[in-house]
């Protein structure tokens, strides 16, 4: 691959994804990627600043308060993490965390989290909660904290730059059995806030769990995300991001890009290795490369968003 | 070892088998084991039960990833219950209680109380 931007089909921006590893960029244009090698990654090397100026960085999945084998120290990997995000040459605007900020939603855990976050340069924070943040019997210890930018509904937008960005919760409404649940009030919510806006206007939507389904058995899919899609179509710009299956997963549906944040905590296994999606352990050395953070970059503004993941390797 | 020694061993030996007899029949006779859910590799084991009303059910989470047990209408909803954590809730009602994992909702289960 050259680290110019070239154009690729589709087939083969996907190809270049199986072997991309670390460090791919991916770069969003009219709906279809196109790969750029990138070994600059969050480093300060010169050709960063061709990937134009950082809007935000996603991280995911952070998961304060696991103490497995899989990694005893999930506070030593955020505190990498935010070490490799306070060192990039030029700040993101904002950052982005797509859920289970904590591992069991307890109080001590989301303070914890909380306190670490805070030594971000960037101290601009969006969340959404994931399934881990919400199993405390009253379900108030995330939105307590956390419940403000949304008046404690858990869904809520806003505009940076000239993107729009749509924050949704689907790790309420659980079905038995089923997906991820968004429901109709929030299908309605979403509806009436993008009536009105220019399809022309990039929009970033982010959630826990994948917006699209990946593996149902596991519940990796959202149950009415068709009805979400039917509404996201008509942009022209689209990019859904989420978190909840620990490694990336990618995949591009006319003008909408959807991917997957690995974890800053612990990996998962593939979809369908195994019982279930528990932690998966790997050697300690191999740990750092399966851990990262993703950073969305606004190539030309305001008509594209690329993509880079980084590990903590 | 002279004699008497190693009789008071032998005692010692078969007092602690018939106190081990005796916990394990006790054990086997009390309800509790009958009441118990194991959660492991993602499932409730068993996932359907049968139990008098009045009885008190456990669930015991075996795997390395935390679940929860709620119920379907909102009746008992555990927090996390991470590795050998167990959750308890009486069943005062006869009935049909579904339960699901909120963390992984395929997980879903069934108590029947007569």
């Amino acid at each position: 691959m050259s680290d110019q931007p070239s154009l690729h089909s589709r087939r083969g921006a996907l190809k270049c994804m199986a072997y991309g590893g670390a460090g791919t960029l991916f770069m969003l244009a009219g709906g279809v990627f196109t790969p750029v090698d990138l070994a600059m990654a969050a480093d300060n090397k010169p050709g960063a600043a061709r990937l134009g100026k950082p809007l935000f960085v996603q991280i995911s999945d952070t998961h304060i308060g696991f103490n497995k084998d899989a990694n005893p120290d999930v506070n030593g990997t955020l505190t990498r993490t935010i070490d490799l995000m306070n060192g990039m040459a030029e700040q993101p605007a904002l950052i982005i965390h797509t859920g289970d900020i904590t591992h069991l939603s307890k109080p001590a855990e989301f303070d914890l989290a909380q306190q670490m976050l805070s030594r971000l340069r960037t101290t601009e924070l969006h969340t959404v909660p994931g399934e881990h943040d919400t199993t405390d019997p009253t379900v108030t210890e995330y939105f307590n904290r956390f419940g403000k930018a949304s008046d404690n509904k858990g869904y809520y937008s806003f505009d940076h730059a000239g993107v729009h960005f749509v924050a949704l919760i689907n790790v309420l409404q659980f079905k038995p059995g089923g997906l991820g649940t968004l429901g109709p009030e929030q299908l309605a919510w979403l509806a009436a806030d993008l009536k009105g806006r220019s399809a022309s206007a990039p929009l970033v939507v982010f959630a826990h769990m994948p917006l699209w389904t990946i593996y149902e058995p596991w519940g990796w899919g959202t149950g009415d995300s068709d009805q979400l899609m039917d509404q996201l179509r008509r942009f022209g710009s689209v990019t859904v991001l989420n978190g909840h299956i620990h490694q990336i997963v990618q995949k591009v549906e006319g003008n909408i890009t959807f991917h997957t944040a690995r974890s800053t905590a612990y990996p998962q296994p593939t979809a369908g290795e195994g019982a279930g999606p528990a932690p998966l352990k790997v050697p300690a050395d191999q740990l750092p490369k399966m851990l990262g953070v993703t950073s969305v970059f606004v190539v030309k503004h305001p008509s594209s968003l690329a993509l880079n993941d980084t590990t903590i390797a | 070892m002279t004699l008497g020694r190693s009789r008071a061993l032998l005692t010692v030996i078969g007092v602690t088998a018939l106190w081990l007899f005796a916990a394990s029949s006790l054990s086997n006779a009390a309800p509790p084991d009958a009441t118990q859910i194991v959660i492991k590799d993602f499932m409730f084991g068993p996932n359907s039960l049968t139990i008098k009303a009045g009885s008190t059910v456990t669930w015991v989470n075996k795997d390395d990833e935390p679940h929860s047990v709620v119920s379907d209408t909102g009746l008992f909803r555990s927090g996390a219950v991470d590795t050998n954590e167990t959750f308890s809730y009486k069943f005062d009602k006869p009935g049909t209680y579904h339960f699901t994992c909120a963390i992984h909702p395929r997980m879903v289960g069934t108590i029947i109380v007569q």
